[in-house]
């Protein structure tokens, strides 16, 4: 089978790509392993909530239409609306068509399927940065009474052993379960090492809100002072509750949950924490407070001051003075450890020789440069702080696409010179 | 020279450039990022020991300081020693003091911050008894050690806290104390 552009993956990333390539008038198909937001709908836990308000999935030619913009999204409400989005743009979809192998050809690429084999010109993967839930190689060292789980396993705390938890990891996905998990009455340990402290609201309006309008959401991967690390910081540590509640550390600790450093051995069948707890709370609480001056400073300069509540700020993280240093797994209690330590992409599948040795993909926002034709699509600060959202893909989808129109007028050319 | 928001150079006496430029080079050439650190101890008497450094391994090569450094230690007279020099713990407190303090001028220096003066004070609680062996649960090293820095440089309080929070966040002694390492202890 023949066509210009494969996308990868029919999620909200794929879509927008769809979108806009279908705007431009570039011939191509869309390959689901599943059906449309197959992450969604497949490897998450239920009752996770998307992170950014209702109002902030704003899609190329689509957008919220309910009555409560500032509500966040149940898991089921955001498949169903990425289903609506899929109607409205009515790619050329092949659901339960999972791509075995992309490699080179002659002409551009070839797709290997489930379905069969695609050639063309342009091949954009859209499958998204949260494929695999990482496990660091300590996880090998838990006593084997301890059950494991990852992010992509759990489901609620009821299915959990009995007995105290422990959660690895203190970005958004560790610090809700460790909400989630320790208001079930199983008390939770937590292991903490770099995170980014978050506020759901800061006066009076939701984060999001001000990260869009400061616009800071916009700010592009070209323009940031330290790209790699912008691309690797732990997520906001925000949930998106109805009652909007904070579940920053101090939070936590006022739930019971127990904060400890982070996870750096087990030996013996006991657990070994950092002893950098306090100095990666005073990172987090100074990198927040950065964070909110940078607002109050927006907010001064463009006269919203008096529309928003004044300012403030947060309690620093209470670190109690002696944070134990070691735990004894079996003396207490603790059945269970989640590994909320990341997640990344999969690209087994891919035979193309362009990734790191992390395993990444070396682009240049998204247009892989060693691999002419090649696009990625809804990473981590791909091209802009906001990529990762469903509200900052379109953005990006449309200057990919524009690349790629671009590659595929050029690579026409080439062959109709080398014809005549 | 970089230059303070005043607009005068700010010079720490850090050579952040040439570190910059080191750290692109070994993201290239990881290899050569692999260092490995040397000691050399001997026996003079009692719990009096003089240890030396002069060679390591790093960028690939044998490298070595531009003079063989010595330093002593003992225990003091209360531990029934002669006091020729610093107990090794106390040693192990320089060692922190000084790579927090390199950190907090380098990453200064790096933020374009002028330091005028930087001091700080380290404390460590022991409970003697763990190395005396009176009580099994008492560990030997320390219980929990204090760093307060003094710092006067041409910046915000938040901003002088940050310059000492990213200065532990890079710093090998303060991750040699705060984390576990594999120690393997051979007679040959």
């Amino acid at each position: 089978m023949r066509t210009t552009a494969v996308i990868i993956g029919a999620g909200q990333a794929g879509l927008a790509m769809s979108w806009w390539l279908a705007a431009r008038s570039i011939d191509h198909v869309v390959l689901e392993r599943g059906e449309v937001a197959s992450t969604w709908r497949t490897e998450r836990w239920p009752s996770l909530t998307l992170l950014t308000p209702n109002w902030q999935s704003r899609l190329p030619g689509f957008g919220y239409e309910g009555d409560d913009p500032d509500g966040f999204r149940t898991l089921p409400e955001t498949v169903a609306f990425l289903e609506r989005y899929a109607r409205l743009v009515s790619p050329p979809l092949r659901t339960h068509c999972r791509v075995t192998a992309v490699r080179r050809a002659p002409d551009g690429y070839e797709v290997a399927t489930e379905q069969g084999v695609w050639r063309c010109k342009a091949v954009v993967l859209a499958t998204g940065g949260f494929n695999i839930a990482q496990l660091p190689k300590l996880s090998e060292a838990v006593p084997s009474g301890v059950a494991q789980l990852t992010p992509v396993q759990y489901r609620n705390p009821e299915s959990l052993a009995p007995g105290a938890v422990m959660v690895v990891g203190a970005a958004a996905t560790g610090a809700q379960l460790a909400d989630e998990i320790q208001r079930s009455g199983r008390p939770v340990t937590l292991a903490v090492g770099e995170h980014v402290r978050a506020s759901r609201t800061y006066r009076g309006k939701d984060l999001q809100w001000w990260m869009d309008a400061t616009g800071l959401n916009d700010e592009r991967y070209d323009e940031v002072e330290n790209l790699a690390r912008a691309r690797s910081l732990p997520s906001f540590q925000l949930a998106g509750h109805p009652d909007r509640r904070d579940i920053d550390l101090n939070a936590l600790t006022s739930l019971g949950v127990k904060l400890v450093g982070r996870l750096a051995a087990i030996r013996d069948g006991k657990a070994q924490f950092s002893g950098s707890l306090r100095n990666v709370c005073e990172l987090a609480d100074l990198k927040l407070n950065r964070l909110l001056n940078r607002i109050d400073e927006w907010a001064a300069e463009n006269g919203v001051r008096d529309a928003v509540d004044p300012p403030h700020r947060p309690e620093p993280t209470r670190v109690e003075a002696s944070p134990p240093l070691g735990l004894d797994f079996d003396r207490a209690g603790i059945r269970t450890i989640i590994w909320a330590t990341g997640f990344r992409p999969d690209y087994s599948w891919l035979d193309v020789p362009v990734l790191d040795r992390k395993g990444n993909i070396r682009h240049d926002g998204g247009v892989v440069t060693e691999a002419p034709g090649l696009y990625l699509l809804g990473l981590t600060f791909l091209r802009r702080r906001k990529s990762s959202l469903i509200d900052g893909v379109g953005d990006d989808a449309r200057d990919l696409s524009a690349h790629l129109a671009a590659h595929v007028r050029e690579t026409r050319l080439g062959e109709a010179a080398g014809l005549a | 020279m970089a230059k303070a928001k005043a607009g005068k150079p700010v010079n720490n006496g850090v050579n952040v450039e040439a570190l910059f430029g080191a750290q692109e080079a070994l993201k290239k050439a990881p290899e050569a990022a692999k260092f490995k650190w040397r000691a050399t101890v001997e026996w003079v008497k009692g719990t009096h020991s003089r240890t030396t450094v002069e060679k390591f391994y790093g960028l690939g090569a044998e490298q070595k300081h531009k003079e063989k450094f010595a330093f002593d230690a003992d225990h003091p007279e209360i531990f029934a020693a002669e006091d020729n020099a610093a107990t090794p713990v106390e040693i192990v407190l320089a060692g922190l003091a000084s790579c927090l303090t390199a950190g907090v001028a380098a990453v200064a220096q790096a933020r374009k911050i002028q330091l005028r003066s930087v001091s700080a004070t380290l404390e460590a609680g022991m409970d003697v008894r763990g190395i005396l062996g009176i009580d099994e649960d008492v560990r030997n090293g320390f219980d929990g050690i204090k760093v307060t820095y003094k710092i006067d440089a041409d910046a915000s309080p938040e901003d002088i806290r940050a310059v000492v929070a990213q200065s532990q966040k890079r710093s090998a002694v303060y991750d040699i104390i705060a984390n576990p390492t594999n120690v393997t202890v051979e007679v040959a």
